[in-house]
């Protein structure tokens, strides 16, 4: 029985299946097949936790409380930007508070919010591994380090465009 | 001057570093391919007579480690820890990056020696570039038939499976790592039973650090005594220091186990930054307790000199900071990183987390009390030993040794701080 009415693509069950094989459990497919689900539906929707609760053969309340304890997964419809400044030891020491506060100030929000447009989001995040090129942050996918004003000026410029 | 002792950065610095060509023309897979012909056993004292120790922040013995497995036993797991979220570490992901197929060498081997077919590896979500390496030189690995159905020799397989961590530190804790792969939060067991008779899937399960499985090629190739021939008695081999903060060149070095920290700040690191002086030193990761300047540049890079001095090595997550840091500012940032990532599941760590960065919060803000400073301290003490895993030790250290360390900083900000002569009425 099935109560989602988000589907996979073909190319994407297969995937799925092919995984399925490299664990002995159903219950190891989660956090998988939940970044699967996060780079083709964009978010985690309660639908889209239905699909990957029958996909896991687990229930869709076990699905929510993984995708609320691990951070990375997106509960909203993700933004644009999601900008995430290091806040932790070595980026402080080299000087992410003077850059987070550089971005609220040009951005006109406070880390943990979002734009009125939605196109931008900012938190502050702990560490990244970065901090040997501090300060460091990620902004979707990728990582920018070795921050300065100047360089998260000409950034902000290129994505407000 | 010191200089670094160049183990497991050999191959790296090239920008194709990462393929499986480049690393084959330097050498790689030699010494797997050297592993088909020994008996697991072979393996194991092999690396028991090198003294190699984890470099996942315990520093337990490697070779003692699996020879903790049970002799009969139907499947064995091997999980690569590539969480690295201990802040100031950024030591794995430089292999990962760079050598991923050193790595993957060292799981062969590994997996050789314990007689494991499948390996996990799990990766912190945050690390994209990393992964795609990883990956990449799996799929590579897997083409050439180093990993695969005979991998392991005629109708051996190694399998590796690369899992996506997804935003937890406490997923590196080993049985929360276990708990993450099986599809659960990321919350650590209780031990015993230890991971080596009940681990992964209910299996005998070694869990082993990146760097610890990255030294295993040199080991194998070199022999015991070649390895034994650096670093210290107790610490052989070098060491990934990732050194940050107000250096002047921040970076990984390589070091031979026992070189003076003096020697890797100042001649390696290029000293502290803009000519200032050393305020205290984080050596081991955010977990580990501070040093003052006085007793970093005392101590050598080794476990047993860091521990003589109070504190531990680690994960080789070296901060520094110079004399122009407040350090309230600096245990306000600690505190609530462990805060933010307390897995919830035991209530002294849950809630003593929470209530140690808030009062932190309030000291470094000026409306401390004096009553809140002994409040820190007695929940620093009252959280420890009382939880499944030591992520409480790894908040009550860095809380203890600062405000033991630099209590008169501490004490400055309070709001009831007695008034001297100076201040106003
Ligand atoms: C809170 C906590 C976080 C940890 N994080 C890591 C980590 O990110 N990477 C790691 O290799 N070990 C980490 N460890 C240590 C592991 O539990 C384990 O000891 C290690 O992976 C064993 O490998 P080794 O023997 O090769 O060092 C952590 C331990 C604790 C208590």
């Amino acid at each position: 029985m099935t109560h989602s009415m988000t589907r996979w693509s073909a190319a994407r069950t297969e995937e799925i299946e092919a995984l399925r094989r490299r664990y002995p459990t159903d219950h190891a497919l989660l956090l998988p097949v939940l970044w699967i689900a996060q780079r083709d539906f964009g978010w985690i929707s309660h639908d889209v936790m239905e699909l990957v609760a029958e996909t896991c053969r687990t229930s869709p309340a076990h699905v929510y409380s993984l995708a609320t304890f691990y951070t990375m997964f997106e509960l909203e419809k993700p933004i644009r930007y999601h900008i995430q400044v290091c806040n932790n030891l070595s980026c402080s020491l080299c000087g992410s508070e003077g850059i987070l506060a550089h971005i609220e100030k040009r951005l006109g929000i406070r880390a943990g919010e979002a734009t009125a447009d939605g196109r931008f989001r900012l938190t502050a995040v702990e560490c990244l591994a970065s901090c040997g090129t501090g300060p460091a942050m990620q902004v979707n996918d990728a990582y920018y380090e070795k921050l300065t004003l100047e360089k998260v000026d000409a950034l902000l410029e290129e994505w407000m465009k | 001057m010191i200089a670094e002792t160049i183990l497991l950065k050999a191959r790296m610095g090239n920008t194709d570093s990462h393929t499986l060509a480049s690393a084959r023309a330097a050498g790689a897979y030699r010494a797997s391919a050297k592993t088909l012909a020994a008996a697991p056993e072979e393996i194991v004292q092999l690396v028991k007579d090198s003294g190699l120790r984890g470099r996942g922040g315990a520093g337990f013995p490697t070779g003692l480690k699996w020879t903790f497995l049970p002799k009969n036993r139907d499947a064995t797991y091997l999980c690569v820890n590539a969480d690295e979220s201990e802040p100031g570490t950024f030591k794995d992901r430089l292999i990962l990056e760079e050598d991923p197929h050193l790595l993957i060498e060292g799981i062969v081997i590994a997996c050789r020696a314990i007689r494991c077919a499948h390996a996990y590896l799990y990766i912190r979500g945050e690390f994209c570039l990393p992964h795609e390496r990883i990956r990449a030189a799996a799929d590579e690995a897997y083409a050439a038939g180093l990993l695969g159905p005979n991998a392991g020799g005629p109708g051996q397989a190694i399998d590796l499976t690369i899992h996506r961590g997804a935003g937890a530190y406490i997923c590196g804790e080993e049985t929360a790592l276990l708990n993450s792969i099986e599809g659960k939060k990321g919350q650590p067991r209780m031990k015993p039973p230890f991971p080596t008779n009940v681990g992964l899937f209910g299996k005998p399960t070694v869990i082993n650090n990146v760097e610890t499985l990255a030294n295993l090629p040199f080991i194998v190739e070199k022999g015991p005594d070649a390895y034994r021939a650096i670093g210290t008695e107790k610490s052989p081999g070098t060491r990934l220091m990732s050194v940050s903060g107000h250096v002047e060149r921040p970076g990984v070095y390589e070091v031979a186990h026992g070189v003076p920290m003096r020697g890797l700040i100042e001649d390696l690191a290029g000293g502290v930054r803009g000519g200032r002086k050393l305020k205290a030193l984080i050596p081991g990761g955010s977990s580990t307790p501070v040093l003052t300047a006085e007793e970093a540049y005392a101590v050598n890079v080794d476990f047993e000199s860091v521990q003589a001095a109070g504190s531990m090595l680690g994960s080789g997550g070296c901060i520094v900071m110079d004399e122009t840091t407040d350090m309230v500012w600096a245990l306000d940032k600690l505190a609530h990183f462990y805060a933010h990532e307390s897995c919830g599941q035991c209530t002294p760590c849950r809630e003593g987390s929470g209530w140690i960065a808030e009062i932190v919060r309030k000291i470094a803000t000026g409306k401390g009390t004096r009553a809140d400073l002994e409040k820190l301290e007695s929940l620093a003490a009252q959280i420890v030993g009382n939880t499944i895993c030591v992520f409480s030790d790894a908040l009550a250290m860095p809380v203890v040794s600062h405000v033991t360390k630099f209590r008169a900083e501490f004490e400055a900000h309070l709001a009831d701080r007695a008034s001297s002569s100076s201040a106003a009425p």
